[in-house]
């Protein structure tokens, strides 16, 4: 096992609000953890830094002992909130347009997942619907053989059908070396494949513990324990 | 498919009980291979790390044994494979009879009731 991500003291500040407050983070590799947190409590922030979209306003974040940058980039495969992808275009120019961008694109991966979920490559991203297109970025995503993937809410458009498949996809395709940080506010759903879970709220870490702990420990599923920490 | 596994209980100590049912049921037979931690955490549907922390603690109990190279297998030792099935008989014996007695039964009408219900009979 090796360090992959290390967050020290993280900050980002939006003028006078603290989205992200001092966050000590250590992922290693081999896992995959949960960030669940309310909305607004700063996990898209904390994604957006990792993935070197936002900047840090102080503290260090360090991938493989190296700054974020366009090295990390070629190792962290990341699923954004929103959509980046030009929906006039069809699937199968979208993933020539990955294998010329990523070294690491499996693009037999691709057309496989694409093939068992009967998306047809020919189609364009907007005659799809809302879940589909959601389908279609993941697969792209996990179709890199990346250290760290970085998924941010990646099942919520998604019929729960096709959400097992997904949890299947992610399951058999990641290295054993790699790690998967997903978050998401679908814990019940994804629960059985996180190893760890991260708690957030108002930009810090409030519970970081491993799933089986916090069961054996609490008597509780983790969904349930969320719904407690952060009732309303 | 994913197993059904509930929702407060350890995930590992679930897919132990449900590995050792396998056993006990001879959905798995003395000295017969496992599937890999990755084959079976697909299946399952779970964390590969929990599937592994549940083969570690199955070859902790004795129940299972790895071979290096090989992979891992279920013990041949049948006369152990029999005493756990005579332990989870008295476990599961022991919860009815709780229960029971919750409801309001006294033994003897307990021990009555289980054999109508085993002739067949409906009270």
């Amino acid at each position: 096992m090796s360090t992959l991500l290390e967050c020290r003291e993280l900050t980002k500040n939006f003028g006078d609000k603290t989205a992200v407050d001092h966050i000590n983070l250590c992922i290693e590799s081999g896992h995959i953890i949960g960030l669940l947190g309310p909305n607004g409590s700063g996990k898209t922030t904390l994604i957006k830094m990792i993935n070197g979209l936002l900047t840090p306003s102080s503290g260090t974040l360090y991938f493989k002992e190296n700054p974020i940058g366009v090295e990390s980039k070629k190792h962290i495969s990341y699923l954004p909130d929103h959509t980046y992808l030009n929906m006039n275009e069809r699937v199968s120019d979208i993933i020539d347009f990955f294998t010329d961008f990523y070294e690491d694109f499996d693009k037999a991966r691709a057309y496989d997942m694409l093939e068992k979920l009967s998306i047809s490559p020919s189609d364009r991203l907007k005659t799809m619907s809302k879940g589909t297109k959601e389908k279609v970025q993941l697969i792209l995503v996990m179709s890199r053989r990346a250290d760290l993937y970085v998924l941010d809410e990646p099942i919520a458009g998604v019929d729960p059908a096709a959400r097992d498949y997904i949890l299947n996809v992610i399951l058999t395709n990641y290295e054993p070396s790699a790690s998967i940080l997903i978050s998401t506010h679908l814990i019940a759903d994804i629960e059985n494949i996180l190893d760890e879970v991260i708690f957030i709220q108002n930009g810090q870490i409030r519970l970081s513990s491993s799933v089986d702990d916090i069961r054996a420990a609490e008597g509780k599923s983790v969904d349930t324990l969320f719904r407690e920490v952060f009732k309303c | 498919m994913a197993w059904n596994l509930n929702s407060d209980r350890p995930i590992f100590l679930q897919i132990v009980e449900r590995i050792e049912m396998d056993i006990i049921s001879g959905k798995y037979q003395p000295g017969d291979k496992l599937p890999s931690v990755r084959d079976l955490a697909a299946e399952a549907a779970v964390n590969p790390n929990t599937m592994q922390k549940a083969f570690q603690e199955l070859e902790h109990t004795g129940l299972v044994y790895s071979q290096r190279t090989a992979g891992r297998f279920i013990t041949e030792d049948t006369h152990m494979i029999d005493e756990l099935k005579s332990s989870i008989a008295k476990e599961k014996i022991t919860e009815l009879i709780d229960l029971m007695q919750q409801l309001g039964f006294q033994n003897e009408e307990i021990l009555s009731l289980i054999q109508q219900i085993m002739k067949g009979e409906t009270s």
